[in-house]
């Protein structure tokens, strides 16, 4: 089981707490995890990454165990303490401003 | 017992006005979507009851929300703007091609006759449209297919596709403005467009009289009177009485001609409404005073309207999206403001009364009367 832990905007748009859990197929890798959110939640389809080049949004950053992992691309996989459920998949809105 | 339904869409959020047909008194609901740019929010013509709002935020991109019971409730609802087969280049700021890129929805268009159908004017240019309540949507790519959408470049506002104006008496025309490209109209449907901009004369471009290039900030039109048109441009108002084959100016005696919104009165098709901003860099209202400008001929000859607004240190703009008239009697009159305040008038702008002040910068007003 996968956990994801999603920022308050997303949480309030897919109508859930600060973390969901995710059964996601083998290789466990960024991509299969997001497409496994986005069949969950499909509210969640663009607010992440482009529907069409899935490509990540500016945005947005992925964090796992402590590290930024928003350049690693959709076949990395993840850390060992996410693929265990010690530690969530963080989906990050940057910050931006001033 | 008639009401009214006030839709603003806000910087961060939207708000949800409502009164009874005296429009004196005035709940406010929200903010919904809080900390969400609300573009714009508007009710199908066909089913009071069915509202669109674009909502969209830097960090998460688009999402449309739709309500079915009047914005009690809300669903989000098809975000998939895909541009039509190969989406090709405009112009970049510099002169460059430039790719098409989804950035927001600007403005949706219900249909007059199916709740379900709306059309979405996006950033990059283009037209959409949902033929079953958003949960997809399609680009009628002959807008941004004709010769001249590769030559499109966008103003400083981006290159948005903001007004929408479906022909009540002709279903197969339709109008849409373009910053900063123009005004095209399609005669089929949306098949084909052609740019209707002859007339118009734009001191900014090389040819100040080209077909294309011109930064029109809203166009609006009286549904008894479909071919003629009212535009505000970047400067000048304008007028059209062809369907906007040919346009002439009826700026006249108004203290600048620099604006963004433009309307007209629900029952009278040579009444007009403006608010002059000072110029095209100070986007606030000239000497410190918030002043609708009305003209009873169709243009030309002004009067000032300021009972109820501020005549001193006020520097406020309107956005071009943020007025909007309800069809009561007399004609309600609303706008809201770059401050947060959303001013209604209950007697066709002889007097204002601000319904809402403080709200996050208002970036869009739309009005429903409802029975």
């Amino acid at each position: 089981m996968i956990r994801v832990a999603l920022p308050a905007h997303l949480r309030n748009l897919a109508g859930v707490g600060h973390e969901v859990e995710l059964d996601v197929a083998e290789p466990v890798t960024l991509g299969a995890v997001l497409d496994a959110l986005e069949a969950s939640y499909p509210t969640l389809r663009g607010t992440i990454r482009d529907q069409v080049t899935k490509q990540r949004r500016p945005f947005i950053r992925f964090f796992a165990n402590e590290a930024d992992i928003s350049h690693d691309g959709p076949d990395a996989a993840l850390p060992a303490a996410v693929l265990g459920g010690t530690e969530p998949l963080m989906v990050i809105g940057a910050m931006a401003g001033g | 017992m008639t009401a009214v339904r006030v839709l603003v869409g806000t910087h961060k959020g939207a708000f949800i006005l409502t009164s009874d047909g005296k429009r004196e008194s005035w709940d406010v609901e929200g903010p919904l979507f809080g900390g969400w740019e609300i573009y714009h929010m508007k009710g199908s013509p066909a089913d009071p009851n069915r509202l669109y709002a674009s909502q969209s935020m830097g960090w998460f991109g688009q999402v449309v929300q739709r309500s079915d019971d009047g914005g009690k409730t809300w669903t989000p609802v098809g975000n998939k703007f895909d541009y039509d087969g190969v989406a090709g280049t405009h112009q970049w700021y510099d002169g460059t091609p430039h790719p098409w890129e989804f950035a927001r929805v600007w403005h949706f268009e219900p249909s007059l006759a199916d709740p379900d159908t709306v059309y979405a004017g996006v950033e990059d240019a283009a037209l959409f449209r949902t033929t079953d309540g958003g949960q997809n949507w399609e680009e009628l790519s002959g807008l941004r297919k004709q010769d001249s959408g590769p030559h499109w470049q966008p103003g400083a506002g981006g290159l948005c596709l903001h007004t929408i104006i479906q022909d009540p008496s002709d279903t197969a025309r339709m109008y849409v403005a373009i910053s900063a490209a123009g005004a095209f109209r399609t005669d089929d449907g949306a098949k084909t467009w052609k740019p209707i901009n002859k007339g118009l004369h734009s001191a900014q471009l090389p040819d100040p009289d080209a077909e294309v290039g011109h930064c029109v900030h809203h166009v609006a039109m009286h549904p008894d009177k479909p071919g003629v048109l009212y535009m505000q441009k970047h400067w000048d108002v304008m007028r059209s009485d062809d369907a906007g084959d040919s346009w002439h100016e009826v700026s006249g005696d108004l203290p600048t001609d620099f604006g963004f919104v433009i309307d007209v009165h629900a029952h009278e098709p040579e009444t007009i409404y403006v608010v002059p901003i000072k110029s095209d860099s100070e986007h606030y209202v000239p000497d410190g005073k918030l002043r609708v400008f009305r003209s009873r001929t169709g243009g030309g000859e002004w009067e000032p309207l300021t009972k109820g607004l501020p005549q001193t240190g006020c520097y406020h703009n309107v956005l071009r999206d943020a007025m909007a008239v309800d069809s009561l009697d007399p004609c309600g009159v609303y706008f809201g403001t770059s401050g947060g305040q959303v001013y209604a008038s209950n007697n066709a702008g002889d007097s204002w009364t601000a319904i809402a002040a403080d709200l996050p910068k208002v970036l869009s007003v739309e009005v429903q009367s409802l029975p």
